[in-house]
């Protein structure tokens, strides 16, 4: 009986010593419903280990009390995983470990004010004469002041003695200092009042400068992390954009399963209201769908079949099935997160100098104290020793090299995140400096300017004068192709062409359904045109210089009605079959509706305006005319914008190039600031310095305007961080004292320095709210 | 100037010399740590340790632990990689560098006051 009470005991004890049990609370997404609760609660109590789960729908988090012995983060994630929800650890959801870090500051503030305020109220001139006995009394101080020096102010402690191994100094270890130096001396004033008192010094103790001045900084602090939780919210709006599950049709069933699972090629239905959960095509049915949270574009955009949806953006009106093309990181909105996240990282140009000035900051800040102490002591007023201690105290307080080493970044955030909400995202951080010096904007025309959907608008037969009569004909009686004919040979040859003008001349053929032959040895010739051997003959479809090339005459009446097409602002191709030119096909690509303003809105920036293309020059002209442009460079051929942009950058003046980012990128790379607009989904486009989502023109001059913004922000900050330092650092050192007998009290100090780092991030914030 | 003032003057320049050696003075070199397939940076009162080398095209995981409670070091920061972390205290995070260029390149604080070097050969 003994033994098996002893066996029982020891079991118990080792069962004990064993549990390692926790609680704690972790994020859980993925919850859009009341019964997703008891889901998730099920399945971490099913957890080996796990002795209490507990989920809060409203909160979105799991309240989980397990055995760190039986089971790990990892399996309660697992658990929760395979019924479609993410539950997040801390480093997953850093705002948690975030949250949790300001409670324990805000405590620590909270305590240190008040525990502050208690000795100021019995020590401080005047007020004190209302204060209880007790408070007067500096042995009752000292218990008070060293809670707030040993616990409320233990951080500042432990960063100075690790940082002080590593030999490097940070504001921690001037504050650690300045408040070590007044609260030492207090102590030694309560402890030994008579050796001051022989040394001509009162023995008064400063309990309450060392006890607010941590508070204070403390408090500082605080409000800095609040507002610094500003300055990344366009990234937390961006990942709350994700949808949670898709509605996916496998094996004839529809199915809502978490996004995570969604595969490419899947298909999804989407009904009104929904949110389309990743990228896709549209397969069956329409309707409209508000993109406004992606492209920034306020008005819905009409879908169709084979018309490219956005995950995340809103289905308005109609139910449609849609296929899978992206998904995970490839969508568009995780293409998007990422480069805001990667400019966020970066860093500026205009930093590099207040970087500089913070290495050396600290030590010299020490410096400059250690010349005041000695200065006040050697030719300061009497008593030499509390003034050259406080003013020395002073300057190590008000001393803030964290405004310098916010006042970029912070302007950065939120001029990035801000971009992104316009539909602008911005590579990095050197190309948000750049934009603001641009002082020229080159276009390309096809695809930028224009909407990159030309139409064939004019087929033009001319008289055949040679061996091209033997081609085969509608009505072969006539001197002429018939415009059938025409197009038929055309499309035959563009068949294989990638160009944009291509497409237009294939899909009039399709819409005129014409019958195509079959081509052999075709040929692209870049900025000329294309060959090929089409029902035996010889086929050529290009410009003028194509002809030039295989010196081909061109008659003086289609020289004529060449000059017509392109005065009205139309691309002519010219058609030789066997070496003789038998029509003429005129492309027009329509201008953006955006083109107009968004041009205007450069050139009253006093940004010089030019359009590029490799069009003819009439042709170029007419069209910026319409578009409001003044300079043109015209029939320049692909391979030649990247020398074209260098020359306009040799005038002088910083350029930005405007392309698709694909035919464009070597001309994009030249550009001082190279800008692409967006094609599809795609969005990381690599030869480009930004790009722009809504492919509208107007966005160019919203870049430009926010990047001169967000400078001016930067520009304000540092003034102030670097002429705060500048100036408060000799008013603390007693500067002012020969001459108004003005010296700053180290509690001013504080509040100075506490707010000095949140008026440059407010100062920041004020991005957020700028409209360009 | 009494004799009091003289140890105070003194001391003074004294104190100065120590700060200038402490801080600025040649620190004995830190041995560049190669970093493997994974490497943890402990962060208290700065990086420790304070330089790692990588080498070039190859995946490597950096993991940063912070200890310091200082708000200084709550954030890294390694601008040429475009990364900008926050660094939750006493938990891991971690970054994973796939490095395509040689050279040295910094890595710092979120306010620029304690910094680490990270070599790719």
């Amino acid at each position: 009986m003994t033994l098996v009470v002893i066996e029982a005991l020891k079991n118990k004890m080792n069962k004990n010593n064993s549990n390692k049990l926790v609680k704690q609370t972790f994020a859980l997404k993925g919850m859009h419903c009341a019964s997703c609760v008891r889901v998730n609660e099920r399945a971490l109590k099913k957890v080996p280990g796990v002795t209490d789960a507990m989920v809060n729908f409203a909160s979105e988090t799991a309240t989980v009390q397990y055995d760190q012995d039986r089971c790990s983060e990892k399996d309660l994630q697992e658990a929760v995983k395979k019924f479609g929800y993410a539950l997040l650890t801390n480093q997953q959801n850093p705002d948690e470990g975030k949250r949790k870090e300001l409670a324990k500051l805000r405590r620590k503030v909270i305590v240190g004010l008040g525990l502050g305020a208690l000795i100021v109220w019995g020590s401080f001139p005047f007020i004190m004469d209302y204060a209880p006995q007790i408070l007067k009394n500096y042995f009752v101080q000292l218990f008070l002041a060293s809670i707030v020096q040993f616990w409320v102010g233990s951080d500042f402690y432990k960063t100075t003695w690790s940082a002080l191994m590593n030999r490097v100094a940070n504001m921690d270890v001037l504050v650690a200092m300045g408040t070590s130096a007044a609260y030492g001396f207090s102590v030694a004033v309560t402890f030994f009042p008579e050796v001051f008192e022989r040394l001509d010094i009162m023995p008064e103790p400063y309990f309450d400068v060392a006890a607010i001045v941590i508070s204070l900084i403390l408090l500082g602090r605080l409000l800095e992390a609040r507002a610094k939780a500003g300055t990344s919210e366009a990234i937390k709006k961006l990942v709350g954009l994700q949808a949670k599950t898709a509605r996916v049709v496998r094996g004839g069933r529809e199915t809502d399963i978490p996004i995570e699972q969604v595969a490419v090629g899947d298909i999804i239905r989407v009904r009104p209201g929904e949110k389309i959960p990743v990228d896709g095509v549209i397969i069956e049915g329409d309707s409209a769908v508000d993109e406004s949270m992606v492209t920034g574009e306020s008005i819905p955009v009409e879908k169709q079949k084979n018309d490219p949806v956005i995950g995340a953006t809103i289905n308005k009106s109609g139910t449609f099935l849609y296929k899978a093309t992206k998904v995970g990181q490839e969508t568009m909105l995780a293409q998007i997160i990422r480069l805001v996240q990667e400019a966020q990282g970066s860093k500026a140009p205009i930093q590099r100098l207040a970087d500089t000035v913070s290495s050396y900051f600290v030590p010299i800040v020490m410096m400059i104290a250690v010349v005041t102490f000695v200065t006040w002591y050697i030719i300061g007023p009497t008593p030499a020793f509390p003034y050259a201690l406080i003013t020395a105290i002073t300057v190590l307080i008000i001393a803030c090299p964290c405004a310098m080493g916010l006042a970029t970044p912070t302007a950065v955030m939120v001029g990035v995140g801000k971009a992104a909400a316009y539909g602008i995202l911005i590579k990095d951080a050197e190309a948000l400096e750049k934009a603001q010096a641009i002082r020229a904007v080159v276009f390309d025309k096809t695809g930028t300017l224009t909407k990159g959907k030309p139409e064939v608008t004019d087929i033009v037969p001319l008289v055949i004068l040679s061996e091209a009569k033997n081609l085969k004909r509608k009505d072969p009686s006539v001197a002429t192709l018939s415009q059938d004919d025409i197009l038929r040979i055309a499309a035959s040859l563009e068949k294989g062409s990638e160009h944009p003008l291509a497409e237009a001349i294939t899909k009039k053929a399709e819409e005129r359904n014409i019958s195509l032959s079959k081509v052999e040895k075709f040929k692209a010739i870049a900025g000329h045109g294309i060959e090929g051997i089409v029902e035996g003959k010889k086929v050529l479809l290009g410009n003028r210089k194509l002809l030039e090339r295989e010196k081909i005459d061109i008659a003086e009446e289609a020289q004529e009605e060449i000059v017509t097409l392109e005065n009205g602002g139309k691309t002519v191709m010219l058609f030789t079959v066997d070496s003789s030119l038998v029509g003429l096909l005129a492309v027009a690509d329509t201008l953006k509706e955006s083109a107009r303003n968004g041009v205007e809105a450069l050139k009253r920036s006093g940004v010089e305006v030019i359009m590029i293309t490799g069009d003819n020059a009439r042709t170029a002209k007419a069209i910026a005319k319409e578009a409001g442009i003044d300079r043109v460079l015209a029939e320049v051929l692909p391979e030649d914008k990247e020398r074209e942009v260098r020359n306009v950058q040799h005038g002088g003046k910083i350029v930005a190039m405007v392309g698709d980012g694909v035919n464009d990128a070597p001309a994009l790379a030249a550009a001082d600031l190279g800008i692409a607009m967006g094609s599809g989904t795609d969005v990381a486009i690599e030869a480009a310095d930004v790009t722009l989502v809504t492919k509208d023109i107007l966005s160019v001059s919203q870049a430009i305007r926010l990047s001169k913004k967000t400078m001016r922000v930067i520009k304000q900050n540092l003034f102030w961080a670097f002429g705060y330092n500048v100036i408060l650092i000799p008013v603390a050192a007693g500067i002012l004292y020969p001459f108004f007998g003005i010296l700053l009290s180290p509690i001013l100090a504080s509040a100075a320095m506490a707010l000095s780092s949140v008026s440059v991030i407010t100062n920041s914030l004020r991005l957020k709210a700028v409209q360009v | 100037m009494d004799f009091a003032d003289l140890i105070v003057l003194l001391s003074g320049i004294g104190g100065i010399g120590f700060i200038s050696w402490f801080f600025f003075g040649k620190k004995a070199a830190s041995n560049a740590v190669e970093a493997g397939n994974a490497i943890t940076i402990q962060v208290s009162g700065g990086y420790t340790p304070a330089t790692i080398q990588l080498q070039k095209g190859k995946k490597t995981a950096i993991s940063f632990h912070r200890t310091d409670p200082s708000s200084c070091l709550e954030e890294v920061i390694i601008a040429d990689f475009k990364i900008r972390k926050f660094l939750p205290l006493n938990e891991r995070v971690d970054i994973e560098l796939n490095p395509n260029k040689t050279g040295t390149f910094q890595f710092s604080c979120g306010m620029n006051m304690f910094h680490g070097k990270i070599i790719v050969k």
